[in-house]
């Protein structure tokens, strides 16, 4: 199953080695790791999507906040939550292609960010699921590359 | 802090250390942390640092390699539960410290190591003597550090000693630059710590030690199964509050070892691959296992699935990673073990519990920890337990790793925390020698003695140079074999007697230490082997190494084989 858990982190140079380090170490698998800044210029915040059972994830949590630089851990599973994962996608789309293609990012609420002579770059954010029924969709057309941020998320309602 | 005197050391620093090199921070920073010795070895990255510490009343002990330096430190660092400090230069001199930090990090022993690096601006730069010791030494420290500026030297350092010695303890790492031991300090340096996220919990909750004390109360069956947690926390009388109250049978690991008296009926001496039958029959068969400041390690629990079937874990640890990692705790309670069991023995109630304890004794008067004695050569054991009666069980035992350190662990009788020094979790083969050394400097007076095997000997054995130049009486026993014996152990009982690698020659011990400027003893002879350890005993002018030929093909038992339950032990002899 699929958890996210964000770690709010000191900048400080080998946080983002560290952490990468453990996971590895431990055998931890991680389907994405985002980091970026904060509100704070001191922290930054990593938003980890782990694959694993309620057990190992338990040691994800634990092991995270044993990593001194690591000020703050939060897991967002069973909690309402928004999370939105970024997409950057070249389709092939020629001219006499290009109407459906851009059909599809407008159903999606995406963006044409790019157009070349027989392609595009769309730009679509979103919950993975969403990012990935779009993949889908244009697959037929032919991916010339791909990019994702992964996944970033925050509660919903008032900040506890 | 602590109060420095400084009676011999011409400087005293400014307040914000205005004015001062980094290395005079350096030094100040160690003056203020209490530090009395440390130990390493000098190098070009260190030339400027170690300039300073020329006029220093610290103690510098030069090695003959770094890993006898940080072996040292953390024997001083058992011995006392300070924080022993390490020094090595950058590149190979930091490199050969690795292995002691990993020691130390499994061992949850307290280390600065501070190494040298290159000049900041060559970092990455494939420099002369370069190596990212940050990158190498990040899975085995608790936390290192790389220094960018001088004006963080100071924070740095007190930030160091500070996690190394609190919480589940561990070895921190200082990578200095070498031209920030140089630069000057232009402006009043902030020395308050920025470790937000680092905040050990240690003081238990108060309803999880109300539930834990419950879960014990209600139980027919109770063992206690006591770690090194105990010895780091200094928790020894606290527990035998809770385990006299209680009547409670208590086990330990190799590294728990101390923290019971041998001699009480309680005590059921070590549990695991080579634990006595009592404490791997009584984890087997106990409805409540209590787990204090241990961590179920592999060679402990044996084979998961089967292990202590019938038992509700109730698990005491500071380092919150431990519980349910490899066993499922039932009742956590995360804190200092100290503190919690002080709490815990208010709501612990006598139990009658006669029929588990005549059990256990029964086991014991059945399956003793033993040897078959006689025959022409002398019998390991033999050593170890005629040691413990001379020295009045009061000694302090430094191993290296193997069978002679299993056999230390079974036969000396140990009687009081922070008297064996030994390398638990990592299993480092000539830690016994240096560590032995370390103690030492810690203890002058004490007794301290190595006792080894000659394969982990002949790693470290070089170190018995810096004990004559530094006129220490630590003393040395050494069990010689002729094999790497614990491995050649496993060939036998495993692999069909096919000692691959394991035939080991050795030198004449004797002339060798005799070389080095120690006293050296050889004892062949069982008749003789009495008066050859009170001879070792009695020399006090400087090191003194005691070569034991022992019956080259005994083996350790109980044994427990890999994977197995722990009460399918091969009880050899004994069965």
């Amino acid at each position: 199953m699929k958890h996210v858990i964000t770690a709010l982190v000191q900048n400080q140079p080998g946080v983002l080695a560290h952490i990468s380090g453990m996971f590895a170490a431990r055998g931890f698998n991680i389907d994405s790791l985002v980091v970026g800044r904060t509100e704070d210029s001191e922290l930054s915040r990593m938003t980890i999507v782990v694959v694993g059972d309620d057990t190992v994830l338990e040691q994800v949590r634990k092991q995270l906040g044993k990593v001194i630089p690591v000020v703050k851990v939060r897991d967002f599973t069973n909690t309402e939550n928004v999370q939105r994962d970024l997409l950057l996608i070249r389709v092939h789309a020629p001219s006499e292609k290009r109407p459906a293609v851009v059909d599809l990012v407008n159903l999606f609420r995406g963006r044409v960010a790019d157009v070349a002579r027989s392609s595009v770059v769309v730009e679509l954010t979103g919950t993975e699921d969403k990012i990935e029924a779009f993949i889908d969709l244009v697959r037929p057309y032919g991916i010339r590359e791909l990019a994702r941020t992964g996944v970033i998320a925050m509660q919903r309602g008032g900040r506890k | 802090m602590a109060k420095t005197k400084y009676t011999k050391y011409k400087m005293k620093l400014d307040k914000g250390f205005v004015g001062a090199c980094g290395g005079e921070i350096i030094h100040q920073m160690l003056m203020d942390q209490g530090v009395d010795v440390m130990f390493g070895f000098p190098g070009g990255a260190l030339i400027p640092l170690f300039d300073v510490l020329y006029d220093s009343p610290i103690k510098l002990v030069i090695t003959r390699h770094e890993q006898g330096a940080i072996h040292m430190a953390e024997g001083y660092a058992r011995a006392t539960g300070k924080t022993g400090v390490a020094i090595a230069t950058s590149g190979p001199g930091a490199t050969n410290l690795v292995t002691g930090l990993a020691n130390a990090y499994l061992d949850s022993t307290p280390i600065v190591a501070i190494t040298g690096q290159v000049r900041s601006n060559l970092i990455g730069n494939d420099a002369f003597q370069e190596a990212d010791m940050t990158g190498i030494s990040r899975p085995i420290t608790k936390h290192n550090f790389l220094v960018g500026s001088v004006d963080d030297l100071g924070r740095i350092f007190a930030e160091a000693f500070h996690i190394a010695s609190t919480g589940r303890p561990g070895p921190v790492l200082i990578d200095v630059p070498v031209d920030i031991t140089v630069n000057k300090l232009a402006r009043a340096a902030d020395l308050t710590m920025r470790i937000p996220g680092y905040k050990p919990s240690l003081s238990g909750h108060i309803r999880q030690i109300q539930s834990a004390a419950k879960v014990i109360n209600a139980s027919a069956r109770p063992l206690l199964y006591v770690g090194g947690g105990v010895i780091h926390s200094e928790a020894t009388a606290e527990l035998r509050a809770v385990q006299e109250k209680g009547q409670l049978p208590a086990t330990t690991t190799l590294m728990g070892l101390g923290a019971l008296d041998e001699s009480n009926p309680l005590a059921l001496q070590m549990v695991g691959m080579h634990g006595s039958a009592t404490a791997n029959y009584a984890t087997q068969e106990c409805d409540c296992l209590i787990a204090v400041g241990a961590r179920f390690d592999d060679r402990v629990t044996g084979n998961l699935d089967t292990f202590a079937p019938d038992a509700t874990v109730v698990h005491i640890d500071i380092d919150p990673t431990s519980i349910s990692k490899v066993v499922k705790a039932d009742v956590p309670v995360v804190g200092d073990a100290k503190g919690i069991l002080a709490q815990m023995v208010e709501f612990i109630e006598p139990t009658d519990r006669t029929e588990w304890l005549e059990k256990i004794a029964d086991w014991k008067k059945r399956y003793p920890l033993g040897y078959e004695p006689g025959g022409k050569y002398i019998k390991p054991q033999s050593v170890v337990e005629k040691l413990g009666e001379l020295t009045d069980h009061d000694a302090i035992i430094a191993t290296g790793v193997g069978q002679h350190q299993m056999w230390t662990a079974q036969f000396y009788g140990f009687r009081k925390p922070r008297q064996i020094i030994t390398s638990g979790g990592l299993g480092t083969m000539g830690f016994g020698v240096p560590s032995a050394i370390g103690a030492q400097f810690a203890c002058p007076d004490a007794t301290v003695i190595d006792i080894d095997g000659d394969g982990s000997f002949s790693m470290t054995m070089g170190e018995i140079v810096t004990a004559v130049h530094h006129e220490l009486p630590v003393k040395f026993i050494v069990m010689d074999n002729e094999y790497l014996g614990m491995v050649r152990q496993w060939q036998e009982m495993f692999f069909d007697k096919r000692y691959s690698g394991t035939v080991h020659p050795c030198p004449d011990f004797v002339k060798v230490v005799e070389g080095f400027g120690a006293k050296g003893i050889r004892v062949e002879d069982p008749a003789k082997l009495t008066d050859a350890l009170k001879e070792l005993l009695d020399y006090n002018d400087g090191p003194a190494v005691l070569i034991v030929a022992v019956d080259p093909e005994e083996n350790v038992y109980p044994m427990v084989p890999a994977g197995k339950s722990l009460h399918e032990m091969e009880l050899g002899r004994l069965a």
